[in-house]
């Protein structure tokens, strides 16, 4: 009742100042809303980066490295480890990059329920042929569907049909670069030199574009079968295996127990990736920064109305201490104030806020390394909205508790004498 | 019968330190019975509105005891005190003082829905009829700051006596009035204090108003003269 009584007062004084009240809360307004729009449109575009490189990267990803072997025989043979060995100029013998055993692990791999999917790959270096010259280039052999439900191949296809490579032999897709090289177009038929010298036709059912030169230049992707038919190696022939976790967090475990467990190399996205993770997290960092920075300078805002408005209500005050409302009770009316004005105040920024972001997401984006991307990024991510509303309650109560002091401590034998 | 105290203090000193140290308020012990109407006189800074204050407990800052309807004062917290003005004392001031933002009825009605003891519609109908009594219930609903001076200050009587208080406190009630409604205040009080029973306490330096109380209170130098 009391505090019902208390609002209700908190309400009159707002409203009989209603220009003020609306100006102090279109500060936490605006300061609200840019919050949400800088921290979506900022991580929207941070994930859009991101994806560049994080999604193409798998989890983990297994392959077998050409290095000579760490236990050499000498070693074994010296058991006690009483002797110096010492054996100068070794090198790798019989060592292909080939995945030892690629059924049974993929079998094994497809049964981890920490594994969202795979996609096992063959990797080779080949020469693509332009007239007399040669280019050098790189061609993936991939499970067409696997690698474009993990890998989202298909984004970045801006010419031509995936399905292709699947259904139709020598068939392959290139990087824009490489093809602009070539002077090819979809359907037009390429000559490539594998490593062992053979020469193959192969024609260009797609071209892709991920907006990283060094990719579109000299990648390129055909169907396993298609490299392997290249290579002239057998069906169980791989080169890669590449995962995807369920929790990107597991991949440094999992990339050491898959290294041990099935004797290959091993290496995770946090390891591969490392610059991208903290270039990530730095922007994230700033946009929080420069978003907290508003909501606080929204908060000096109430404060410094707030403070106004008790001098002007100095009198109010001393009634009502006169009258029989005490300290406690002056001090909750102007919290109230404030907190009214920062919920009014924070709840139109939430909405200022996704109108904005909405806006800038429908702003056309086009950027010729981008294909897929038509608008600007934007991370509708609830979080912010919570952060946001709880921010603007904790400013505006933290900004009004101080002159709510003030006012409780009014000497209401002060005013009314000094009249 | 022995006439009920409702308000007595004993020795009652107050300093001022500012700029210099000051004694204000010398050894005062005055007693206000029930339905007693009684006046304080005396020159300016004699103390009378000092001494006032002190009555309110709005100000604290004093050596001796106030005891407001037997209960010592000098041993309440802020907020108990809050609430013994709230419950016990009604005030009127020099200028009217009602809250600008609030309707004529609101501002009647404020104290009461801080004590809390009646429905909102009880406190509503008898808000109506003290206003009704003080002649201003068609002003009910205007803004507060829309009145004339002798409405407001009429108004501001309402709002003293809607909780029903022991004692009913003026500083300079009339001070700001023409004759004619400072004659009119001087009635209701007349009246509050022999058909209701409710002590009055009225700091005044107007003689003619004094003459008319039951007792006067005369001050000089922080003393009580008479």
């Amino acid at each position: 009742m009391n505090i019902l009584l208390l609002a209700q007062i908190a309400k009159t004084m707002l409203l009989a100042r209603l220009k003020q009240s609306v100006i102090a809360a279109v500060g936490v307004t605006f300061g609200i809303m840019m919050f949400i729009t800088m921290l979506s449109f900022m991580t929207g575009l941070n994930k859009l980066l991101d994806g560049l490189i994080l999604n193409r990267t798998p989890h983990v990803r297994l392959y077998n490295e050409i290095k000579s072997t760490a236990n050499q025989p000498l070693v074994l043979m010296d058991k006690e480890g009483k002797t110096l060995n010492m054996i100068s100029s070794v090198k790798p013998v019989d060592r292909t990059p080939q995945i030892r055993n690629s059924v049974a692990i993929i079998q094994n791999l497809k049964k981890d329920p920490k594994v969202l999917g795979l996609a096992p790959k063959l990797i080779t270096q080949v020469f693509y042929n332009v007239g007399s010259t040669d280019v050098a280039g790189v061609i993936n052999g991939i499970d067409v569907l696997a690698e474009n439900k993990l890998f989202y191949f298909s984004d970045y296809l801006i010419k031509g049909n995936m399905e292709d490579l699947n259904t139709m032999s020598n068939t392959i897709v290139l990087g824009k670069g490489a093809a602009e090289k070539m002077l090819v177009d979809v359907g037009d038929v390429i000559q490539v030199t594998t490593p062992k010298g053979a020469r193959y036709s192969l024609k260009v059912v797609g071209l892709f574009q991920v907006g990283i030169a060094d990719i579109d230049n000299v990648q390129s992707y055909a169907s396993i079968e298609t490299t392997q038919k290249l290579l002239g190696v057998s069906r169980n022939y791989l080169t890669d295996i590449q995962v995807k976790l369920k929790d990107l967090n597991d991949s440094p475990d999992m990339a050491r127990l898959y290294a041990q467990v099935y004797s290959c190399d091993a290496i995770d996205i946090q390891t591969a990736n490392a610059q991208f993770e903290t270039g990530s997290s730095i922007r994230t960092l700033i946009s929080y920064t420069v978003g907290i920075t508003l909501l606080i300078v929204a908060g000096f805002g109430i404060y410094n109305i707030l403070n106004m408005m008790i001098y002007e209500k100095m009198d109010s005050i001393a009634i009502l201490k006169a009258t029989g409302y005490s300290g406690k009770d002056v001090m909750k009316i102007f919290i109230m104030i404030s907190i009214i004005i920062g919920l009014t105040g924070g709840f139109v920024g939430l909405i200022g806020g996704f109108t904005l972001s909405t806006i800038i997401s429908n702003i056309p984006f086009n950027t010729p390394s981008l294909p897929t991307v038509k608008t600007y990024p934007v991370n509708f991510n609830p979080n912010y909205y919570y952060i946001g509303i709880v921010f603007s309650i904790v400013t505006t109560f933290i900004a009004g508790f101080f002159p709510a002091l003030k006012a409780s401590k009014v000497d209401p034998v002060e005013i009314i004498r000094g009249k | 019968m022995e006439a009920k105290s409702v308000l007595s203090t004993s020795n009652i000193n107050k300093f001022f330190y500012d700029p210099v140290k000051m004694q204000v308020l010398n050894d005062v012990s005055i007693n206000v019975n029930q339905g007693e109407f009684v006046s304080i006189i005396g020159k300016s800074g004699c103390g009378k509105s000092t001494l006032l204050y002190i009555l309110s407990t709005m100000d604290t800052d004093y050596q001796g005891e106030v005891y407001i309807d037997g209960e010592q004062m000098s041993k309440k917290t802020h907020d108990e005190l809050a609430h013994v003005r709230n419950e016990k004392i009604g005030f009127v001031f020099q200028f009217h003082y009602l809250l600008p933002e609030f309707s004529v009825l609101k501002n009647v009605m404020l104290p009461a829905l801080k004590l809390n003891k009646l429905l909102h519609e009880e406190i509503e109908v008898h808000a109506m009829k003290l206003l009704k009594d003080l002649g201003v219930d068609n002003e009910a609903l205007k803004r507060a700051g829309q009145l004339s001076g002798g409405q407001k200050q009429r108004v501001a009587i309402a709002r003293a006596l809607v909780n029903k208080p022991l004692i009913i406190m003026g500083d300079e009630p009339t001070g700001n009035l023409d004759k004619k409604n400072s004659d009119i205040v001087f009635d209701i009080f007349r009246e509050i204090a022999q058909e209701r029973g409710q002590a009055m306490l009225v700091v005044t330096h107007d003689p003619d108003f004094a003459k008319r109380t039951d007792r006067i209170i005369e001050m000089g130098d922080g003393k009580v003269i008479n």
